[in-house]
């Protein structure tokens, strides 16, 4: 990937991420989280994760912060916005986000791709993949994508997924199934008892 | 800044920057003004009317006696009459509305709808190569052998980017009707997301079968295939006379079928159109919008009902890939297809759209509208499940009919 549109995306995803806290309408705030996540599924894209990019574009900004907006636009705007935040309340965020960015500074420097330039550092697909083919693992569909030079992200990421983790896939199922039965629970009407 | 520049392939930008152009202003653009004036004069025909027949090259004024239409049909210049007059009505902002959501829903209507469009193969590939003898005597060094790939982004996870950026299609519809600061805009948004948001769910799903046959998420790949070995609706050549395909024929149409309703619902096209629906809402989201703002969300519609419609195109009925096309001569063969049947490949994916906008149009015009609880009873409780289980049905057949 060029380094340039590095920059660019990158300061598009931080410059909206600063928006979503600095900005006085909710409304705004919403929106600049999920141009957020536009650049932040930029990022995903250039690093050669194309599924995953479209994924968070298809799941975070078009169908979550939808919601989101959808439940800001039902409230009140104009007490939100004229609300004052405390002295406090400022200086514990900026400790806290500070803290936070020397503790992932001090993680990623310590990795051992940290010192891999902007240009190289596409995630290493091609080669999991060829070490899958290797291993006799593979599907038939993804050696032939291999072979004729092309990426097979999604499908790579769909094996390891449904093989590997299999199990961890079903217990995120069955917990999205009882969040599921949870709100329909707790939303659906009381019958009316009979005197 | 050299450095800056690194791993930018000039060719490849050019070819892009002029493949967009082409797609989106020289032919999505005015397939759109055309498919308003033929939504018009088709469902004159139904009705019994005669439809905008008058606009033609307006000689009358200067003291001519007829003004003359093109080809002999009346009104085929009244796109340019429409666009004209858009433009040229006073842009009305109300007092009350949010000025800066106000301006920016219409184009968030618009862009997402025309984004969709790049991983859309429109042709198969076109060899520049044979017109080097053609433009040999400008002196130029001519094209290379390589041929040019028509679709924008050969991106290998075609259908996906589409419903994503499709999805963020919804904010443009919220924002106009909160921007607007109106009761029935308001309703109307909020309708149109609901609505945008429970059928994207039946819309996902019911392609997953067919992703299933295909094993693949490349929508040029998916072309190539159907070329060599029958459409998916039509396995009539090639692999296609298979008994496995024609077991698989029963799901793919249960797919068709899920996939033709949810995008009505999607592109908020009647019977559907809750969103707008006149007798309850005056005009929905965007009653509130005049001259070319009004223009904008009315474009976007159709722009998402035509790139809605290359898609089911493109998954189910062979894209560009001409019909019979082995038992023709007509087939494709990487690198080796002449310049010609790369043109006749584009001109078929086009008619192929153009006749899926037709089909669109008669149902707006012959079935009457849902209610809104019927509606979200529809997709939640029949198309849903059905999608599901259709998802179940294909991996069933796909085990005791396995394809290859």
């Amino acid at each position: 990937m060029p380094p340039l549109l590095f920059y660019l995306f990158a300061a598009l995803s931080l410059g909206f991420g600063l928006m979503v806290v600095l900005s006085r309408n909710p409304v705004t705030s919403a929106l600049s989280l999920a141009m957020s996540f536009v650049g932040l599924a930029a990022l995903f894209i250039s690093l050669d994760a194309y599924f995953i990019g479209t994924i968070q574009i298809l799941v975070y900004a078009g169908a979550v912060m939808v919601l989101f907006l959808f439940i800001i636009m039902l409230l009140d705007i104009k007490e939100e916005a004229e609300k004052r935040s405390s002295l406090g309340a400022i200086v514990g965020a900026i400790l806290v986000a500070s803290v936070l960015s020397v503790q992932i500074a001090t993680v990623c420097s310590s990795l051992s791709h940290s010192k891999q330039s902007v240009a190289d550092s596409a995630l290493k697909l091609q080669e999991a993949g060829a070490e899958m083919t290797a291993s006799g693992k593979s599907l038939a569909t993804i050696t032939k994508d291999l072979a004729a030079g092309e990426l097979p992200d999604t499908k790579l990421m769909g094996l390891t997924l449904f093989s590997q983790y299999a199990f961890h896939l079903q217990v995120i199922g069955l917990l999205l199934l009882v969040g599921t039965v949870g709100v329909v629970v707790l939303s659906k009407r009381e019958k009316e008892v009979a005197p | 800044m050299a450095i800056l520049l690194a791993n930018f392939d000039l060719s490849f930008l050019i070819a892009s920057v002029v493949k967009i152009v082409f797609l989106t202003f020289l032919v999505i653009l005015p397939m759109v003004a055309y498919s308003v004036y033929a939504e018009r004069r088709f469902s004159a025909v139904i009705q019994d009317r005669v439809g905008p027949n008058r606009t033609g090259i307006p000689l009358t004024l200067f003291g001519f006696k007829k003004d003359i239409q093109i080809l002999g049909i009346g009104g085929l210049l009244q796109p340019m009459a429409d666009g004209l007059k858009f433009i040229l009505k006073e842009d009305f902002t109300p007092r009350s509305v949010n000025t800066f959501y106000y301006w920016l829903a219409p184009c968030l209507t618009m862009v997402p709808a025309l984004m969709t469009c790049v991983v859309l193969p429109f042709g198969s590939e076109l060899r520049l190569s044979d017109l080097n003898g053609l433009i040999g005597f400008l002196g130029l060094p001519g094209f290379s052998e390589t041929p040019i790939q028509s679709v924008i982004a050969d991106l290998s996870v075609g259908p996906l980017y589409t419903f994503a950026i499709a999805s963020l299609g919804v904010y443009g519809i919220v924002l106009a009707g909160w921007a607007s600061n109106s009761k029935y805009p308001f309703l109307g948004s909020v309708r149109a997301s609901a609505q945008m948001i429970s059928y994207e769910l039946s819309l996902g799903l019911s392609i997953i079968p067919v992703l299933m046959v295909f094993g693949e998420l490349n929508l040029t790949k998916m072309s190539i295939y159907q070329d060599a070995n029958g459409w998916l609706l039509l396995p009539l050549w090639g692999e296609g006379l298979s008994l496995s395909r024609w077991v698989l024929w029963v799901p793919m149409m249960i797919s068709f079928c899920v996939f033709v309703v949810a995008m009505f619902a999607e592109t908020n096209r009647l019977p559907f159109d809750l969103a707008e629906c006149e007798t309850e809402l005056v005009a929905g989201y965007h009653t509130e919008y005049s001259s070319m703002k009004f223009a904008l969300f009315f474009l976007g519609e159709y722009a998402a009902m035509i790139i809605g419609s290359g898609l089911a195109v493109t998954l189910f009925l062979g894209g560009w890939s001409i019909p019979f096309s082995p038992y023709l001569g007509l087939d494709f063969e990487a690198g080796a297809t002449p310049l010609w049947l790369g043109l006749l490949h584009i001109a078929t994916f086009f008619v192929k759209i153009v006749v899926f906008i037709l089909f669109f149009i008669l149902i707006r015009w012959s079935l009457p509208r849902f209610r809104f609880d019927q509606l979200m009873k529809l997709g939640w409780l029949y198309m849903f499940e059905l999608a599901l289980a259709n998802v179940l049905l294909t991996a069933i057949l796909m085990i005791f009919f396995p394809l290859k």
